[in-house]
């Protein structure tokens, strides 16, 4: 693992990847949303509404996977001072939030025409809404230290604290009555959903995990730049 | 029914894909944008120092 914990090796690997995935997401994306908005069928109870779900459930997904890998990232930088992992954790945190936050405005324009309200305070929407304060809270603490290492730590352990919430939102639907359906894909005894809607379901969830690798991998680049640059600048002030 | 009315959900569903595509856009683009003005910073400082160390080395040789 601590081969891959070399900067200059990572610019290099990652340079390649990139092109690559910015394919794919442009690919992904566009068999996505011609599925999603014209193979598909509308649902019989809910209308062509439906079609929200295939930005607002794959949205919702990316908030949850996100966390877990800046939760982990975090936990690896903290024990084993991994560089690389430091700095995807950092990088990872604007994509989460922008996820969860598309996974709420989603949501609510959903919700106001199938429950007739745009927010209710239940306990999956309530979960996700900490869960995009957390995101929130790991930034402004990343960014409230002088030093950017012990920044990063302190966003880590909030990061990892923070983690208790992801099992809270997978179940708050099975644990509490609420509003919002029971998951319908994930779960024991098989996707409760028809192939139709299943289909652009995961293209588009395939998408959006395409982009994260693709925008995380410029974003840890960009850091590890930043920090070249913080290191020469120390250099010449110091003559 | 067209395609553009969503069969009476336009206002839902035009609004969801919308803010999907000009959230992940912005997202992108001021992440390329950071790494690239950032690699002509480093540049920069790579040139100056390579400039300062050739200045130097003149100096030490007279």
């Amino acid at each position: 693992m601590h081969k891959y914990a070399n900067p200059t090796l990572f610019l290099r690997v990652s340079a390649l990847l990139v092109p690559w995935l910015a394919a794919a997401t442009l690919l992904l994306l566009t068999a996505g949303l011609y599925l999603a908005l014209l193979a598909s069928p509308p649902d019989y109870q809910q209308g062509e509404s439906v079609r929200i779900m295939y930005v607002h459930v794959p949205a919702a997904w990316m908030a949850l996977f996100c966390y877990t890998s800046m939760a982990t990232a975090s936990a690896i930088g903290l024990i084993w001072r991994h560089p690389i992992a430091e700095l995807t954790a950092k990088a990872t945190a604007p994509i989460g939030a922008s996820f969860t936050f598309l996974a709420l405005l989603t949501g609510s324009l959903w919700g106001k025409p199938m429950w007739g309200a745009w927010w209710v305070w239940d306990a999956r929407l309530t979960s996700v809404l900490i869960l995009f304060f957390l995101y929130l809270g790991y930034m402004a603490l990343e960014n409230a230290f002088d030093d950017p290492v012990r920044g990063n730590r302190a966003a880590a352990i909030l990061a990892l604290v923070g983690i208790v919430n992801v099992p809270i939102i997978k179940f708050s639907v099975d644990w509490w009555n609420t509003l919002h359906q029971p998951a319908s894909v994930v779960r024991l005894d098989g996707p409760a959903i028809h192939p139709s809607m299943l289909a652009p379901l995961l293209v588009m969830a395939a998408a959006f995990t395409c982009y994260y690798l693709w925008v995380v991998l410029l974003r840890v680049q960009s850091e590890i730049i930043a920090g070249k640059i913080r290191g020469l600048r120390l250099r010449q002030a110091h003559g | 029914m067209s395609f553009v009315e969503m069969g009476g959900y336009a206002a839902y569903v035009w609004p969801a894909f919308g803010a999907t595509a000009v959230v992940l856009t912005v997202l992108v683009a001021t992440s390329l944008r950071s790494l690239r003005v950032r690699k002509q910073i480093l540049e920069g400082l790579q040139r100056d120092g390579e400039a300062g160390r050739v200045a130097c080395g003149r100096k030490s040789a007279t």
